[in-house]
């Protein structure tokens, strides 16, 4: 079976003013039918590049971005637009990604129009829509200013299902919520699931969130992918040493279990993406650099126990 | 002997054009020296403003203290000029910020903020600053400190803006720090850094701190006590082992069961808490939780729960608590 989504060796590149930032350096991995994968890493790793370059929202430098087993990279606006249905997008900030001077009704229903939908037919799939996700009808009418964080996100998510995707990207979702509405959210997102067996690229930071949610789980530093496997795997036997040093430094929200468990705290800071370090992205801050990491970059391989890591000591 | 930091009845209202607010409703906490206490709370509960209250740097309009004391090694802070907290910040109250990029001074080097600081409070000259700016940033962890006093803010990462804050702030040895989201805007790895530094510095000065935040991970690694605010008010208080292993208010337990621990039995669902925060302007008359707790009973309409201490060392604002309690 083809997998619903697949990437292999994604490039992305910006050119700035200080040099050419590798914002995803060649990242292959693929997403089933039905299934969330966690994309998660620091701040600068290219994660939420990598979100949008599956959408083409940013120039793609080579490799293949294959849905349903059609590559999309080399496509043309006008075939972009058909595949663009089944591949939708939240984003973060959602009070940013809802256009203020346009009712929410519109909003909603903008994806329905550009696709053809007569306004009729939109307009009762919207209210379809706004009921789904638990806001009140009279939404329909009102402005974004008018709902707080957590509404405005369940109004990102109606937008997002309006076509049935099959895939949607999360970008993080829930991070810009309060601890009780992200709870809200999650398990919305969960229901959906469940209901129209659509899968996510689940992009965050907080690992905890990820854990929740994600049936697999990619770790990415620095561009690149240096871990990827089950959900339950990853949490109990890292096999990379950032993903092993990501997870010691996550919080627990348990105390006990906090002061119990010992900690590697890795020193240091994220390298530049304009300058990375030579051979293994990582080996400037790895706890367990040898010589060989200086020159040779690994590549992803099956390690012990069926995990997939980008690491020569795995 | 007296704890560092008192503050007793706090209230602070906004003045606005949509009416009075009560921000800060009534808030007492006592932070004891080398103490931790976490002030815990989503969006909007007031607890940011109880940190600007104590500092007294509130923006007035619209923010003004109205009632309450502060009192900082037994001098209430509500009532002392503008001239004499000038010489008081910095000196025996240290801050820290969630976003280090904007609160440092992005004209300024590394060394100059620092010695900013200690030429305000102490006699030390130019020269001498310079050398104890360089001793705090290599106390705060900061590789290659000694070039990395002539670096201005924009050429540092979030994490390292975060070391120089906290350097300044503890630069006078002061006697309690307020530390505000500080690691809120950092990734996992760097938080964990920052996190271990503060607790790190505590223990070597016994300084008192109070930590704000709305991550019970954090509240989890660093607090020894905790104080939960829902609305502008205390509604628990705890430590933290109590806290987590049982909450008494119905919001603390929820805020816990929203959150997802890692490693733990994967629930189905997160339960969560229906409805939102409700705005300042509009509080119900009753307990503001009412309308989304699970446990609301009909007296929590009419009426605002006081404060009780069901157990030592244990405060809960909450008619359902109280009922079990007796």
């Amino acid at each position: 079976m083809t997998a619903l989504l697949s990437l292999r060796d994604v490039h992305v590149r910006f050119s700035t003013a200080a040099g050419v930032v590798r914002a995803v350096n060649g990242v292959s991995l693929d997403v089933a039918t039905g299934e969330t994968l966690g994309l998660v890493g620091e701040s600068g790793c290219g994660k939420s590049t990598l979100g949008k370059a599956i959408l083409r929202l940013v120039p793609i430098a080579s490799g293949a971005i294959l849905v349903e087993g059609v590559d999309i990279a080399p496509l043309e606006r006008a075939q972009l637009i058909k595949i663009r249905r089944n591949v939708q997008m939240i984003f973060q900030d959602p009070y940013g990604s809802l256009n203020p001077r346009s009712t929410i009704g519109r909003s909603v229903a903008q994806p329905l129009l550009v696709a053809g939908w007569s306004s009729a037919a939109a307009a009762k799939r919207v209210d379809e829509l706004l009921q789904r996700v638990g806001l009140p009808l009279d939404a329909r009418e009102r402005y974004p200013h008018e709902f707080s964080g957590g509404q405005r996100q369940r109004i990102g998510v109606a937008r997002a299902l309006a076509l049935s995707p099959k895939l949607i990207i999360c970008d993080e979702p829930v991070s810009a919520l309060d601890v009780s509405v992200r709870a809200q959210v999650i398990n919305l997102l969960e229901d959906l699931k469940a209901q129209f067996g659509v899968s996510y690229l689940f992009i965050s930071h907080d690992l905890s969130v990820v854990e929740h949610i994600a049936d697999r789980v990619a770790v990415m530093y620095l561009g690149t992918v240096v871990e990827i496997g089950g959900r339950d795997q990853i949490w109990r036997d890292p096999q990379h040493p950032y993903t092993k040093a990501l997870l010691e430094a996550a919080p627990i929200a348990n105390p006990k279990a906090a002061r119990a468990r010992r900690r590697t705290l890795l020193q240091g800071e994220l390298p530049s993406a304009i300058d990375p370090p030579s051979g293994c992205p990582f080996h400037s801050r790895c706890p367990i650099v040898q010589d060989r990491c200086r020159v040779e970059r690994p590549q992803l391989r099956t390690v012990s126990g069926g995990a997939v890591a980008a690491c020569h000591f795995a | 002997m007296a704890a560092p930091l008192e503050v007793r009845d706090l209230r602070t209202t906004l003045f606005t054009r949509r009416g009075e607010m009560p921000a800060v409703d009534g808030l007492s906490l006592t932070v004891g020296a080398g103490e931790t206490v976490a002030l815990v709370g989503e969006s909007g509960c007031g607890k940011s403003l109880s940190a600007l209250s104590i500092m007294r740097l509130l923006p007035d309009p619209p923010a003004r203290i109205v009632g309450g004391s502060v009192l900082l090694n037994g001098r209430d802070l509500v009532t002392l000029s503008e001239e004499a907290m000038l010489k008081i910040r910095g000196q025996e109250i240290g801050m820290v910020f969630q976003d280090p990029l904007s609160s440092l001074n992005p004209v300024a080097t590394v060394e100059r903020q620092i010695a900013e600081v200690l030429m305000a409070h102490t006699d030390l000259s130019r020269s001498q600053a310079r050398r104890r700016a360089l001793e705090l940033l290599e106390q705060v962890g900061t590789p290659d400190a000694a070039r990395r006093l002539d670096a201005y803010p924009h050429q540092l990462s979030g994490g390292m803006c975060q070391r120089v804050m906290i350097a300044c702030a503890i630069a006078c040895h002061p006697s309690v720090l307020i530390a505000d989201e500080p690691t809120t805007a950092l990734d996992v790895t760097v938080q964990a850094q920052v996190l271990g530094l503060l607790e790190h510095l505590q223990v070597d000065s016994g300084m008192a701190m109070i930590f704000i935040t709305h991550d019970l991970g954090v509240v989890a690694e660093i607090a020894d006590r905790v104080v939960v605010m829902y609305a502008g008010r205390k509604v628990e208080e705890a430590p933290v082992d109590d806290l987590f292993e049982a909450p008494l208010h119905p919001y603390t337990a929820g805020l816990i069961a929203a959150t997802p621990v890692p490693g733990a039995q994967r629930a189905q669902r997160l339960a969560d808490i229906p409805g939102m925060v409700p705005p300042l302007n509009a509080l119900p008359t009753g307990c503001a939780f009412a309308p989304r707790c699970k446990r609301v009973m009909d007296v929590c309409w009419k009426e605002k729960p006081e404060l009780t201490q069901p157990a030592p060392g244990r405060m809960v604002a909450c008619f359902a608590a109280e009922k079990d309690a007796a």
